[in-house]
């Protein structure tokens, strides 16, 4: 059990909230994520920690409601207890000073980005980061970007916020104006597909950071698998980051359909009895 | 096998005690040898296939004593032999011969920490069941230990007066288990009796390894593994779930923490995959992902949130226990097929026989010498077709087994929309990661000296279960956790 003991309202679809959990706090480095269940009947659910207090022994989650597990979290108040916080697992993030680094988030991908982007930063790279989202409800967290990058653009699909364009239209306009030695890219899987096919293009090193459908995030059931290199590697233990370049998104693609359908009536029998 | 001298004095000794002498007397051998073996009573197959009731409804105490009857009581009881962790076999069911079915339980107990289970899942017919005198010498049906152990134990748990073990006076040592299984368990138990402080770590956010997330409600239900941990937390052993040792803390730390020794219990948990073309589409995954939904994640509960999918068409790769309870799960679900792909024949299969039997019984089609070579999918990407190819059995390999050869032009496609593939696994990777100088064989296993269990170059590490042993069994896995807990007490008692 880990207790909430803070919790802040980021937007409609958003919140952040701050969880007792000293051990994880200690040992989690950049690009780890925890897999937290509520309730007895709950399900497993993949989260990056975004940020983490030592001295407090807390870290900080933060959730995007799009289903029903994240709904529930999201629903959680301060006091309430988290049934189980596991962590930290994955591979950390490989940081580093590289130059420039652009950074790429969208929609669903921007809370992982976050604690990237910070530690690019604190390694010495000036950070461009370029967030996106079908329309301006969707571009979360950006104060929060703005704080560790040196320059934040934002796309919206609609145009209803920033500049109206997918996110690889920001990205291009960056490297077709200055030297980017790494690109960093988190979002769905199609985002970060054309994201990989874009930088491929100009030949720049990029990481992705997968978020496949995991059950126990520890190695031991193949849930999260996918191929990279033409070999299968587990996200959870291998990952999440990946090569872009080498990643079979279209694979991805396919296996994160997997539930879709259980999911979405999932998430229409919660709202209705809400 | 392992009985040392004195063991075996001690058993004859037992065996001279005036009321076993007088109840050997008080029926003929002949009379014995005459009787037929009991058969386990259990549900109605196509009931059965519906429901996750336990498949086998448990011997009532008459069919018991009249089973334990049928035991000669051998001046040289070779059952034992073949059991890897020795119980003393003709004492438990000599007393449950005389209706002390409480004392049965505590023959048990003095040497298995986990009877219900046993009884329940150790392949008989290959160990005790294999070396009783009515096999090897009568050349009739064995006695049927395994029912005989399960009907004790459980007579025990359902009578509300389990025993728990005598505690010595605290030592001071403070032991930490990595994983909570079999092995893990049966550890802790000991250890706990010797006096030690013990806590277990376990990854997921339930204990038992996987007598919990792999093995079935319809063969083990999870209320006999409770009592067992109760009795161990009654016992003073404290389990931190959420805690994967090598990230949530890594040994080091824990040894900083005052853990003067550990023993790692992390079992083979990592499935393996064929490496065929389609293996990744969606609908195809391991039975360590199949089962974990459905037994730990309760995935088919409507109110429980995770999802799994129902399959309609099902095949399951493979003919160990871990494919028989992944297609014998399927049925449950409501498939209208549940087919065994296996690419040698019935009389190879690794499972044990009575699940094999039970699965035919359940309408399970057996695909034998068949194994699958490519999938296809659907325009969403979900499987919706294997390719199978027919095989032959050759020559035997070197684990004695006729090696199975592919039949050219035998391939043949069956729809399928749900595959279990159950080819394997492999160990846990997680701590031999976080300890790098760690001895390993080129199989992932943690190499361990065969009698105390101790890692080679780390001192303070013990192992034992799947993950010294591979893919091995539950009791294989305790009788290591046993063995360990003295290993660890010699050890910390020697460096102070
Ligand atoms: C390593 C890792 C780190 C993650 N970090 C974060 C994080 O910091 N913050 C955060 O909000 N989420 C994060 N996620 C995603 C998060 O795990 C999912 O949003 C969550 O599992 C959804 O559960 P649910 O029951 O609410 O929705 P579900 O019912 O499972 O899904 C609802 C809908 O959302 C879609 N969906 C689900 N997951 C994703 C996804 N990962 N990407 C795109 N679409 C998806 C589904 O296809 C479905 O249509 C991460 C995922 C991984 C693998
Ligand atoms: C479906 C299935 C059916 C089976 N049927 C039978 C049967 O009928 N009869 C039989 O005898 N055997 C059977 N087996 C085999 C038997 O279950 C295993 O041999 C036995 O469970 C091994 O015990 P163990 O204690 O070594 O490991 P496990 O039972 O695998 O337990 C290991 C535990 O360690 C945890 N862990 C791993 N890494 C860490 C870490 N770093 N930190 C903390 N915790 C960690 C895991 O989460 C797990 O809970 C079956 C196996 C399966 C999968
Ligand atoms: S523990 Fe297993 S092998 Fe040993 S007597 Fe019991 S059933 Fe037989
Ligand atoms: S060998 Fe068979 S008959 Fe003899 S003591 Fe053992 S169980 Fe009884
Ligand atoms: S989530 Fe189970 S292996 Fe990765």
């Amino acid at each position: 059990m880990s207790k909430i003991i803070n919790k802040e309202i980021l937007s409609d679809k958003v919140v952040k909230i701050e969880i007792e959990a000293p051990r994880i706090a200690q040992k989690r480095k950049a690009g780890h994520f925890v897999i937290v269940k509520i309730g007895e009947k709950g399900e497993r659910i993949p989260l990056t920690i975004s940020q983490a207090d030592e001295s407090k022994g807390t870290i900080t989650l933060i959730v995007q409601k799009v289903g029903v597990s994240s709904h529930k979290l999201c629903d959680l108040a301060v006091g309430d207890e988290v049934s189980s916080v596991v962590g930290p697992l994955g591979q950390s993030t490989h940081v580093e000073n590289v130059g420039t680094v652009l950074c790429a988030g969208g929609g669903v991908g921007i809370a992982p980005l976050l604690p990237i982007v910070e530690a690019m930063k604190e390694a010495g790279n000036k950070v461009i980061s370029v967030l996106a989202g079908r329309s301006q409800e969707f571009i979360i967290l950006e104060d929060e970007i703005r704080k560790a990058s040196d320059e934040v653009i934002i796309m919206t699909d609609d145009g209803t916020y920033g500049n109206k364009g997918l996110v690889t239209e920001g990205m291009e306009e960056v490297i077709q104006r200055e030297k980017v030695n790494l690109a960093v890219t988190i979002g769905p899987a199609v985002m970060m597909k054309f994201c990989s096919i874009l930088t491929k293009k100009y030949n720049i090193p990029t990481v992705a950071s997968l978020n496949t459908v995991m059950v126990d995030g520890s190695g031991m059931c193949g849930a999260c698998r996918i191929t990279v290199d033409g070999e299968t590697k587990f996200v959870c233990v291998d990952g999440p980051e990946f090569d872009a370049h080498q990643i079979d998104f279209d694979e991805m693609l396919m296996r994160l359909r997997a539930y879709k359908d259980e999911e979405a009536d999932a998430y229409q029998s919660f709202m209705n009895n809400k | 096998m392992e009985i040392m001298k004195e063991d075996t004095t001690y058993l004859q000794e037992l065996r001279k005690i005036a009321w076993r002498e007088e109840l050997r007397k008080s029926i003929p051998a002949k009379e014995r040898t005459a009787k037929e073996r009991v058969s386990m009573p259990s549900q109605d197959p196509i009931i059965r296939s519906t429901n996750s009731d336990e498949v086998n409804t448990g011997l009532m105490s008459e069919l018991a004593i009249g089973e334990a009857q049928r035991c000669l009581d051998c001046v040289n009881p070779t059952c034992i032999d073949g059991c890897p962790v020795n119980i003393n076999i003709p004492s438990f069911i000599k007393h449950i011969e005389k209706s002390d079915f409480l004392g049965a339980a505590k023959v048990l107990k003095e040497t298995s920490a986990l009877p219900a289970v046993c009884g329940r899942v150790c392949p008989q017919e290959v160990q005790c069941e294999a070396t009783c005198f009515y096999t090897v010498k009568l050349k009739k049906a064995p006695v049927a230990i395994g029912h005989l152990e399960r009907f004790a134990a459980d007579f025990e748990r359902e009578s509300g007066s389990v025993s728990v073990p005598k505690i010595a006076s605290d030592n001071g040592y403070k032991i930490a288990i990595i994983g909570s299984g079999p092995a893990g368990l049966s550890a802790a138990g000991d250890l706990a009796k010797m006096g030690c402080d013990v806590t277990v770590f376990e990854a997921l956010h339930e204990i038992g390894g996987v007598l919990k997330y792999g093995i079935p409600e319809f063969r083990l239900p999870n209320s006999v593994v409770d009592v067992e941990i109760n009795s161990l937390k009654q016992m003073g052993v404290k389990f931190f779930t959420n805690f994967v040792v090598g990230s949530t803390a890594s040994i080091q730390d824990l040894r900083d923490e005052g853990f003067d020794a550990f023993f790692v219990s992390s079992g083979a948990g990592l499935p393996n995959f064929m490496g065929i073309p389609g293996e990744n589409y969606s609908g195809i995954m391991s039975s360590n992902e199949y089962l974990t939904r459905v037994n730990l994640m309760k995935a088919a509960h409507a109110d429980y949130d995770t999802p799994v999918y129902i399959g309609k068409n099902v095949a399951v790769i493979g003919g160990g226990n871990t494919a028989m309870d992944s297609v014998r799960t399927a049925k449950r679900l409501g498939a209208e097929r549940s087919m065994i792909i296996y690419r040698r024949s019935m009389d190879e299969m690794p499972a044990r026989v009575e699940e094999i039997e039970h699965a035919v019984e359940e309408g399970i089609e057996f695909m034998c010498l068949n194994n699958p070579i490519e999938y296809f999918a659907n325009e969403n990407g979900h499987v919706s077709k294997v390719r199978v190819q027919k095989m032959e059995l050759g020559e035997p390999d070197a684990s004695g087994r006729r090696r199975p050869v592919p039949i050219e032009n035998s391939e043949y496609e069956l729809d399928v929309d749900l595959v279990v593939v159950s080819v394997g696994v492999s160990p846990n990777p997680l701590i031999p990661k976080s300890l790098p100088e760690l001895e390993m064989t080129r199989w992932g296993t943690i190499v361990v000296d065969e009698d105390t269990m101790q890692a080679k170059n780390v001192p303070d590490v013990f192992a034992g279960g799947d993950i010294v042993r591979g893919g091995a069994t539950v009791i294989l896995a305790m009788g290591d956790g046993r063995k360990a807990a003295q290993g660890i007490l010699n050890y910390v008692q020697s460096k102070k």
